[in-house]
C-alpha cells in the first residue's frame, strides 16, 4: 500500500489509462496549464501534451457535446466540468444525447466517456458551487453514477469508468481531494456497481457515500463505544447500486439508516429505501431513517453551512432513535 | 456632455472606493476571516464606474463572479456588502449569499453571478420588461473575455438585437478567464468584433481610462434608452490580483503585470485630474482618506453584526 490523496489517486487513475490506451483523452476548463482548478490533473499536460489534455473554453455545453460526438466516433474522451453545479449548463449534451443514445440507436453506438465532476459543501463556496446532484442524473436511464470516498475506491472505480463503454458520471469531493488514504500499489480496477462494507456492525446499517462515508464511521466509532455496533455500507456506485451487499446487512441488522449530503426530499436515499420497503419489508424491525440536507439552497454563512451539512450528531441521533 | 468638476470627482471616488473595499476583502480573506471564493476588481474599476454613472433609478445592471466593484458602482450599500462578504445577518442577503451573489435588486442591481455566462440572459430579460414596461428603463450586462465563448452570450445577443432591447453588454476583457489567455481561449483579439454578428453595434475602449469608458457608455446607454437596440461595449482592462484569492498566476508573468500596473485606472486618472485642474494633490488626498474611513467603518459595521440565526436555513426558500 502507498499512502496518498484522493486527489493524486485520481491523478494516477487517469495517467496510468492515459498510458494504456491512446484513445484516452481529457478536455476541460484549466485542466492543462494550470493543472485543475483543484490541481487533480497536475502534471499531465506536462506528460502527454496539449493535444490529450486539452484546455478548453467556457463552453461547457462544446466539451460534453464534443465528448458525446468524439466518444461515438470511437475515442473514450474524459471531459471534466469543474463543480457538478454547472451541468445545468450542458445537461442536454449528457441527458439527452449521451444517455440515450445506445437505446435509441437500437444498441448500434456506444458512448464510452467519462464525466468528472467536483460536488459537496463545507468551504464556503455557497449556493452554486456546493451542491450534490447525483439525483438528478441517477433518474437518467443510460447513465453509471460513481462517488468514491476514499483514495484507493477513486483510482480503481476512475480506471473501470473510463474502460466502461457507458457513459459514466464520476463525481468527486472537491472536501476530500486533500484527504489521504492507502492505494494498493500497482494495476488494479474495482468493478462498477459493488459495494463495500467499510465497517462491520450487527446491530444497524448505515448507507452512506462520498463525504458522508467519512462522518458515518466517525459517528460509528462513537456508537461502539455506547455499546452499538454500526455496519457502514459505501454502495460506491448509486448506478448500478449493489443491492445484494446492503440487503445482506439488513438482514442482520434490521435498521437502515441511510446518509447523503444531497438535499433530502427528492435525494437518491428515498429511492433506496423505496428499493428496501418494496424488496425486503420483512427483513426490518424499525422504519427506516434518512439524514440528509434540508430542503434549501446551500447557504453561504459558515455557522449556517455547518448546519445544513448532515454530520455526526445527526447520525448518531437517527441510530439512537432505534434504541 | 462634458462632466463638471463634482461629478469627475465622484468618478474618482467611486473607483478608490471599489479598490479600498477590495484590497480590505483581501486583507481580511488572507486572515481567513472570509471563507469561500473570493474574486477581486482591483485594476478593472473603470470600468463599473464609468458605465453605472450613466445609469438612472430605473435601470438594472448583471453582473459575475468577480462583482464586488458592479455593487459598488450602482450605489450598494459598503455596510450590507461587506456583511455579506463576512457572512452576517445585516449583509445585502442576509450572509446567505456571500461575495458570488451579493444582490440588491430594488437598486437595480440583479446580484453577482457564480454561473460565469448566466447574467447576458438576464440582463436581456431585464432589458426585455424595461421595454414592455415602458419605464425607459436600460440593462447593462457586465461579463468577462472567457465568458464570451459561452452559448448564452451568443443567444442573448442575437436576442436582444431581434427584439432591438435596451441592453448594453459590457466586456470587461481582463485578457484571462482563470489561466487561460486570451490568445488560448478565442482565435479573436477584439470581442467587439463579435457584436456584427448579431447585427449591432460594436466598440473597443480602453477600460483602464474611466473617461474613454464613460463616454462610451453614455452614447449606448443614450441610444439604448433611445429605442436604437443593444450595444457591445468591450473594455480592454487587467485584474491586478489572481483569478481568486490564493491563486498563483504561474499562468502569466511579472512583466505583463507591472506594465499593466503602471496603467492602473487610479494615479491615472488621479493625474489626468490634476493635469485638468479638476483637482489638487490635496483635494485627492483628501478623497483617499474620507474613502479609508468608509471602508473602516464597513468592517466595523460587518464585524458587528450577528451570524445568520439558524432558523434562516430554511427561510427565504420560496416567498410567502
Ligand atoms: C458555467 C461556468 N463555467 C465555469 C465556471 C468556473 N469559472 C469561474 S470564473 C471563470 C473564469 C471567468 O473568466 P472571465 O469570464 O474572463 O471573467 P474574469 O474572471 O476574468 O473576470 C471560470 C472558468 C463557472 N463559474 N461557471
Ligand atoms: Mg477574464
Amino acid at each position: 500500500m502507498v499512502e496518498m490523496t484522493y486527489s493524486q489517486a485520481i491523478n494516477e487513475a487517469l495517467e496510468e489509462e492515459m498510458r494504456r490506451d491512446e484513445k484516452v483523452y481529457i478536455l476541460g476548463e484549466d485542466v492543462g496549464l494550470f493543472g485543475g482548478c483543484f490541481g487533480v490533473t497536475t502534471g499531465l499536460f506536462e506528460k502527454f501534451g496539449g493535444e490529450r489534455v486539452i484546455d478548453s473554453p467556457i463552453s461547457e455545453t462544446a466539451i460534453m457535446g464534443s465528448a458525446v460526438g468524439a466518444a461515438v466516433a470511437g475515442l473514450r474522451p474524459v471531459p471534466e466540468i469543474m463543480f457538478v453545479d454547472f451541468l445545468g449548463v450542458c445537461l442536454d449534451e449528457l441527458v439527452n444525447q449521451a444517455a440515450k443514445m445506445h437505446f435509441m440507436f437500437g444498441g448500434k453506438a456506444k458512448v464510452p466517456l467519462t464525466l468528472r465532476t467536483a460536488c459537496g459543501a463545507g468551504v464556503g463556496a455557497a449556493a452554486q458551487h456546493s451542491q450534490s446532484l447525483e439525483a438528478w442524473i441517477c433518474h437518467v436511464p443510460g447513465l453509471k453514477v460513481v462517488m468514491p470516498s476514499t483514495a484507493a475506491d477513486a483510482k480503481g472505480l476512475l480506471k473501470s469508468a473510463i474502460r466502461d463503454d457507458n457513459p459514466v458520471v464520476f463525481i468527486e469531493h472537491k472536501a476530500l481531494y486533500g484527504a489521504m488514504g492507502e492505494v494498493p500499489e500497482g494495476e488494479y480496477t474495482i468493478p462498477l456497481g459493488k459495494a463495500d462494507i467499510k465497517r462491520e456492525g450487527k446491530d444497524v446499517t448505515i448507507l452512506a457515500y462520498s463525504m458522508m462515508l467519512h462522518k458515518a464511521l466517525a459517528a460509528a466509532e462513537t456508537l461502539a463505544l455506547q455499546g452499538i455496533e454500526a455496519e457502514v455500507i459505501d454502495p460506491r456506485t448509486l448506478v448500478p447500486f449493489d443491492k445484494e451487499t446492503l440487503y445482506k446487512s439488513i438482514e442482520k441488522t434490521g435498521r437502515l439508516v441511510i446518509v447523503h449530503e444531497a438535499v433530502k426530499q427528492g435525494g437518491f436515499g428515498g429511492e433506496i429505501a423505496a428499493m428496501v420497503a418494496e424488496e425486503c419489508f420483512d427483513f426490518l424491525d424499525a422504519p427506516i431513517k434518512r439524514v440528509a440536507a434540508p430542503f434549501a439552497p446551500i447557504p453561504f454563512a459558515a455557522n449556517l453551512e455547518a448546519a445544513y451539512i448532515p454530520d455526526e450528531a445527526k447520525i448518531i441521533a437517527a441510530v439512537k432513535s432505534f434504541f | 456632455m462634458a462632466l463638471n468638476k463634482v461629478q469627475m470627482l465622484e468618478l474618482y471616488r467611486k473607483m478608490r472606493t471599489i479598490r479600498e473595499f477590495e484590497e480590505t476583502v483581501a486583507k481580511f480573506f488572507s486572515q481567513g476571516q472570509i471563507p469561500g471564493f473570493v474574486h477581486l476588481y482591483t485594476g478593472e474599476e473603470a470600468v463599473a464606474t464609468g458605465v453605472c454613472a450613466n445609469l438612472e433609478k430605473q435601470d438594472y445592471i448583471a453582473s459575475t463572479h468577480r462583482g464586488h466593484g458592479h455593487g459598488i458602482a450602482r450605489g450598494a450599500s459598503l455596510n450590507k456588502m461587506m456583511a455579506e462578504i463576512f457572512g452576517r445577518i445585516d449583509g445585502e442577503c442576509k450572509g446567505k449569499g456571500g461575495s458570488m451573489h451579493i444582490a440588491d435588486v430594488e437598486l437595480g442591481f440583479l446580484g453577482a453571478n457564480g454561473i460565469v455566462g448566466a447574467g447576458l440572459p438576464l440582463a436581456t430579460g431585464a432589458g426585455f420588461a424595461a421595454k414592455y414596461m415602458k419605464t425607459n428603463g436600460v440593462a447593462i450586462c457586465f461579463f468577462g473575455d472567457a465568458a464570451s465563448n459561452r452559448g448564452t452570450f451568443h443567444e442573448s445577443l442575437n436576442m436582444a438585437s431581434i427584439q432591438k432591447l435596451p441592453v448594453v453588454f459590457v466586456n470587461e476583457n481582463n485578457m484571462y478567464g482563470i489561466s487561460m489567455s486570451q490568445e488560448r481561449h478565442q482565435n479573436i483579439s477584439d470581442i467587439a468584433d463579435r457584436a456584427g454578428s448579431y447585427g449591432m453595434p460594436g466598440m473597443v475602449v480602453d477600460g483602464n481610462d474611466v473617461m474613454a469608458v464613460y463616454e462610451a457608455a453614455e452614447e449606448a446607454v443614450k441610444s439604448a434608452r433611445a429605442g436604437g437596440g443593444p450595444v457591445l461595449i468591450e473594455c480592454k482592462t487587467y485584474r491586478h490580483h489572481g483569478h481568486f484569492e490564493g491563486d498563483a498566476c504561474i499562468y502569466r508573468c511579472d512583466e505583463e503585470v507591472n506594465a499593466w500596473k503602471a496603467k492602473d485606472p487610479l494615479p491615472r486618472f488621479a493625474n489626468r485630474l490634476q493635469e485638468m485642474k479638476m483637482a489638487t494633490e490635496a483635494e485627492i488626498d483628501q478623497i483617499d482618506a474620507e474613502v479609508k474611513k468608509v471602508i473602516a467603518d464597513a468592517v466595523e459595521f460587518a464585524q458587528n453584526s450577528p451570524v445568520p440565526t439558524l432558523d434562516e436555513l430554511t427561510k427565504d426558500v420560496y416567498c410567502d
